[in-house]
């Protein structure tokens, strides 16, 4: 599904400094802007609530995720174990935690790589010659032409299943869209009067790239990696559900969902659990990107009406 | 227009040439050879050699690309590895069965995404309005697959109204409608939300305009104005969607396709890469690719025809 980030390019900065005075300032206010707003809120508390479950997931789990007990698999919810027991006997709920660690590791570490690709592909394009621009963008078209499932089952095929490739499809598919979007705001940007007032004055292109470009160029992407996050979520789990992602018995909530639903008909707690983290923090994070969106662009905050 | 067309076309051909040439060279920048990542490690060295001359694995890599391009211009995919089948031959038996629940479910999508996007207009600012607004996102974000199993749980294992896999009796329509339902919901439901959020989107700029203030002007309804005025103008954006909306529909229909163990593409391509039988992969990919350049374009060119300001847009 194409990311709907409607992002309206950043007008060129006048002044540097003064642009980033103002993003400081805007930064505080973002943060009410984003709490006043229910959905941003929820989304917030959501995302908090998950990377605080991969974070501490040591001290939150209850028991040891990988621990076997067949003496009580298929346990309903009980006191000892409030999400149940899957067919190994296994703590659901230390599984779904610890697979919100193996979820947003993978996501982060994915989303932030190809931000950073993006970020520096994009400005390279647009800032670089003319002609290695044309061959960029090219590239960029021909790579958002491949749909993200499509290039993964192919990479998959070649160079087999795992955490290094999910994270290597990932970075591949997202930074297209990302370069594109960072060269749109750098070409916007390299006619502007401190650019080329920078450049009478002997800047070399680095430094101009560096210090006066890329602060002005983030803001934007951080929007839309925020909302690329839920996307990654799902291929790991659809991934991990085909027995092509994350190998068990690495808990990840996909290998626990395709466990459920091979049981589906025994016991369909485990399913119905093991959907819930899935469906909440795909949730948390697309409310969090659209929050952001609005807090950060008021043009946009009534939603286009 | 002419030139227009041309371009267009040629650009559709540069990017899948780009991808063709892209995937062959992934397959030979990884460490050991495509042969006995094929066959597996168990292989005998005959069973090997065999292979690698029947795939012209010997031949030297720019001789290969070329054989694979021309080849593929004709038609010819490669083998699969085992079952010694064409691979066009086993995408053209399976591609109809996703194109069918593809189709289906951006037909069912389009009708409710409209319907809610219009409404959330004729009721704007109103609580219906944000909830239809709410529910949009939570349709776009929640992973497909995960409904699917839900509604697997609900409609086949609880209630036994629909079938939980498979795709039907051939040669009983009844029965392939009947499994048709669960898998188009699942797969249709993120476009509904957004679709809805598009439409809406849309239709609050055309009510705008100065022949929706003359409609309302001779005091017609709201409701009115909206669905047989606004509407109307309001949909080419959406229109001009749908041609990527199949093409991603068909892509994630792979994991819709796996949970309901329906025949298709998706599962012929799952069931490949546990195999890394990378012929028939790499063939779906292409074939896939082609097909949704294939779309885009035609839907970019048809709208050129109908709106001469897009194709001026990229005169300049």
């Amino acid at each position: 599904m194409p990311s709907d980030a409607e992002i309206a390019p950043a007008e060129p900065a006048r002044q540097g400094r003064e642009r980033r005075a103002a993003g400081r300032v805007l930064h505080r206010s973002s943060l009410r802007v984003l709490l006043r707003d229910p959905m941003g809120a929820l989304g917030l508390i959501l995302v908090v609530t998950f990377v605080g479950m991969a974070v501490f997931a040591p001290w939150l789990a209850p028991y040891d995720p990988l621990k076997l007990d067949v003496m009580n698999k298929f346990q309903p919810p009980s006191w000892a174990h409030p999400a149940g027991t899957d067919q190994l006997g296994r703590d659901l709920l230390s599984r779904i935690i610890y697979g919100a660690r193996t979820a947003l590791s993978i996501a982060l570490t994915s989303v932030g790589l190809a931000g950073i690709g993006g970020l520096i592909l994009g400005m390279i394009a647009g800032y670089g010659p003319r002609w290695l621009d044309g061959i960029l963008v090219l590239i960029f078209d021909s790579v958002s032409s491949l749909p993200m499932i499509m290039l993964a089952l192919a990479v998959i095929t070649i160079i087999g299943p795992g955490t290094d490739t999910l994270i290597l499809v990932v970075v591949t598919v997202s930074i297209p869209a990302y370069a594109r979007l960072i060269r749109a705001q750098t070409l916007g940007m390299a006619q502007s009067d401190f650019i080329v007032a920078e450049r009478a004055m002997g800047a070399s292109g680095a430094r101009i790239l560096i210090r006066h470009l890329l602060p002005n160029v983030v803001g934007p992407l951080v929007i839309l990696l925020s909302m690329d996050v839920p996307i990654v979520i799902m291929l790991e789990a659809g991934l991990s559900y085909l027995n092509l992602g994350v190998r068990p018995p690495t808990p990840s909530w996909g290998n626990i969902l395709y466990d459920g639903y091979t049981s589906l008909r025994s016991a369909p707690h485990m399913v119905l659990i093991a959907g819930l983290p899935l469906v909440l923090s795909t949730l948390g994070f697309t409310f969090l990107g659209e929050g952001l969106r609005d807090a950060l662009d008021p043009k946009l905050v009534k939603g286009g009406a | 227009m002419l030139r227009y067309a041309a371009r267009r076309i040629c650009l559709a051909l540069v990017i899948l040439l780009t991808v063709m040439i892209a995937m062959y060279a992934m397959v030979f920048l990884i460490p050991g050879d495509p042969a006995s990542l094929a066959l597996g490690p168990r292989a005998t060295p005959e069973l090997k050699a065999l292979l690698v001359q029947r795939m012209g694995l010997d031949q030297p890599i720019l001789t290969q690309i070329w054989l694979f391009l021309r080849n593929a211009a004709m038609g010819d995919l490669g083998y699969d590895v085992w079952s010694q089948r064409p691979v066009l031959e086993l995408i053209l038996e399976f591609f109809p069965k996703t194109l069918v629940l593809g189709i289906t479910t951006l037909l069912w999508a389009l009708v409710l995404g409209i319907l809610l996007g219009a409404a959330a207009v004729v009721w704007r600012g109103t609580l219906t309005d944000r909830l239809l607004g709410l529910l949009s996102v939570s349709f776009i974000s929640i992973p497909s697959f995960v409904i699917a199993i839900y509604l697997i749980l609900v409609f086949a294992v609880w209630l036994r109204w629909l079938p939980a896999i498979g795709a039907g009796n051939p040669g009983d329509p009844l029965s392939q409608i009947r499994a048709l339902v669960l898998p188009a919901f699942a797969l249709g439901i993120g476009w509904v939300g957004y679709l809805a959020r598009l439409v809406r989107a849309s239709l609050l700029e055309v009510m705008g305009e100065t022949y929706i203030r003359t409609a309302r002007a001779f005091g017609l309804s709201e409701r009115r104005v909206v669905f047989r005025y606004a509407l109307r103008v309001a949909i080419i954006p959406t229109i001009a969607l749908l041609a990527v909306g199949l093409g991603s529909i068909l892509s994630s229909a792979v994991f819709v396709e796996a949970v309901f163990s329906r025949p298709g593409i998706g599962t012929l391509m799952t069931g490949a890469v546990s195999n890394r039988n990378y012929p028939v992969v790499m063939g779906c990919v292409l074939f896939m690719t082609a097909f949704y350049l294939f779309v885009v374009t035609a839907a970019d060119l048809l709208i050129a025809r109908l709106d001469p300001r897009v194709r001026d847009a990229f005169r300049r």
